[in-house]
């Protein structure tokens, strides 16, 4: 059993997360590159290859690593050096409850593709969440830079006012599978429901000729105002643009990371990108079906392939289609990110805050009212 | 040792370690701050390994997460280069704390040698479905009054801030 949680670990942490992390630094060049009509980074090369630019990662590595590492005078040295990696450490451990394959059988031996699947699994995302505020505080103060202090300050106030609209914005999610557990929501997403299934149940009017007209039981056709209200408070959790208050080039220069240099300054960057495939992987799991097959679930795979070829390679296929979806949905959502960050002008300060207490917040309140009163309508 | 007593060893001492270093950080308040989260965080660990997994994950988020505000009253509010309390006030301080830490200490050491042996852990214990169901069946009042309470601190806080900007 170790063993296995150890594999999936670092299978996580080298194919999920640090293979894909470097790649988006390439994906969002590019793409900035394209919707600009530029063509982008295509310079830095090895023997005269570029592969589209691929080598730029490479060359990112190489700069940031021999760079001197300054800590400026009047800082305070310990709290300097620790705030990088407190900011790190949340982004890499979140994703250890999130599904990248589903349930699967061979002989007697049941495998769940997950690094480890409390009962308490969403909570556990929030609540990491919820410290990856110090990284960007510390550093904030530990500067001993006005700037940085500004965009620490920033950071505190805009993060811990959307961490509360996240947890409220999926409390519908919950109501809706009933679970905490992610595996277990994605269990619950492999299935489709009749659109027009509520007439009957409600209203009591049975519609048969459009009992074909079916989608999958995916938390975005159940919650659609969930998942722009989730989106949009974990976009502004990671402190990108149009959100990017704490950094606020054209006002606090760099914000909170302004005092850093070389590698230091890599591990603020590439938590930001780690948080990207983070957001992707969970509102995926939650909204997008995880790794299912939309309107064809593993019952029917399983049935129609082992048929032919036996259950064994049906399975096996199974979990290679899963990872293949999982893994598509995830490039979409980060897709989708990419071009929000470079589509939306920034917002105001101000803006942020009234976004936050005034349009999200009741928001999501009516949603939990609205979930609430359809789940007695239609469940008894 | 099995690895739940070795992790349990481990944070507690990092509790008790990160404790002593908040109270005797006097001069680095924001330090000190720092400390209360790695406190916080290590009895979050030591409730998961008592299958308190609901408790755990409010401990993090609400103390875990709500020691920034603290930190932000110390950047804001303290001055961060001298000792604020004049000395006197601290020698006081120190003459009401120290024998009462002691009286605390000694209640501690005496009450936990004739602690009796812990029932088994039920079903499901100190999962979210317990919780929610004991908080809104037994203890509905209770709960609806402590959001009451709440919102009123709330309301207040804000009437407070309100009145110095306009």
């Amino acid at each position: 059993m170790p063993i296995e949680v150890l594999i999936k670990a670092l299978f996580i942490f080298f194919v999920v997360v640090g293979a894909f992390a470097p790649v988006i630094t390439w994906i969002e060049r590019k793409q900035s590159a394209v919707m600009q009509d530029r063509i982008g980074a295509n310079r830095a090369d090895v023997a005269g290859i570029t592969i589209l630019g691929l080598m730029h990662p490479l060359a990112d590595v190489l700069k940031l690593m021999t760079k001197e590492d300054v800590v400026p005078r009047g800082a305070n040295r310990v709290i300097h050096i620790l705030a990088p990696m407190v900011g790190a450490l949340p982004a890499l451990i979140a994703y250890a409850v999130i599904p990248f394959g589903g349930v699967y059988t061979f002989g007697d031996r049941t495998i769940s593709l997950i690094a480890a699947n409390p009962d308490w699994g969403l909570l556990y995302v929030f609540a990491i969440g919820s410290l990856a505020t110090y990284g960007a505080v510390m550093a904030g103060w530990a500067s001993n830079n006005n700037w940085s202090l500004i965009g620490g300050l920033r950071a505190s106030a805009q993060m811990i006012s959307y961490e509360v609209t996240m947890g409220l914005s999926v409390v519908g999610i919950f109501m809706v599978f009933g679970t905490l557990q992610l595996q277990d929501m994605v269990l619950a997403q492999d299935a489709t429901f009749r659109v027009f299934g509520f007439l009957e149940v409600i209203f009591g009017i049975p519609i048969p000729w459009l009992d074909w007209l079916r989608l999958p039981a995916w938390g975005i056709f159940y919650q659609p105002l969930a998942f722009i209200l989730f989106l949009t408070t974990v976009m502004a959790e990671n402190k990108r643009p149009p959100f990017d208050m704490p950094e606020g080039e054209s006002e606090i220069v760099a914000g909170y990371f302004l005092e850093y240099s070389g590698m230091r300054f890599g591990l603020f960057y590439m938590s930001e990108f780690i948080e990207i495939v983070v957001i992707a992987g969970l509102t995926t799991t939650l909204f997008l079906g995880g790794w299912t097959v939309p309107w064809l679930t593993q019952e029917t795979i399983i049935g129609w392939i082992g048929a032919a070829f036996g259950v064994g390679f049906a399975t096996g296929l199974c979990v290679l289609v899963h990872f293949g979806s999982f893994m598509l949905k995830v490039l979409l959502m980060i897709w989708l990110q990419m071009a929000l960050r470079w589509t939306l002008p920034r917002f105001r300060y101000d803006q942020v805050m009234d976004l936050c207490w005034k349009a999200i917040l009741p928001l999501s309140i009516a949603n939990i009212f609205v979930t609430g009163l359809v789940l007695l309508l239609v469940r008894g | 040792m099995e690895i739940p007593a070795i992790l349990f060893y481990f944070f507690a001492a990092l509790a008790v370690i990160s404790a002593l270093a908040v109270v005797l950080n006097v001069r680095n308040t924001v330090a000190a701050a720092l400390n209360l989260v790695v406190t916080m965080v290590s009895l979050a660990v030591i409730y998961v390994l008592m299958e308190a997994h609901l408790v755990a994950a409010i401990q993090i988020m609400v103390y875990g997460g709500a020691i920034v505000v603290l930190f932000l009253f110390v950047v804001m509010l303290l001055n961060l280069r001298t000792d604020t309390f004049p000395p006197g006030r601290q020698r006081l301080m120190k003459l009401v704390a120290v024998p009462l830490g002691l009286l605390v200490l000694a209640q501690l050491l005496r009450a936990s040698g004739g602690l009796p042996e812990a029932p088994p852990v039920p079903q499901g214990f100190g999962g979210y479905r317990q919780l929610g169901i004991a908080l809104f069946t037994d203890y509905v009042l209770l709960a609806e009054m402590a959001s009451l309470l709440l919102t009123a601190a709330m309301v207040g806080a804000l009437i407070l801030a309100k009145r110095k900007i306009d």
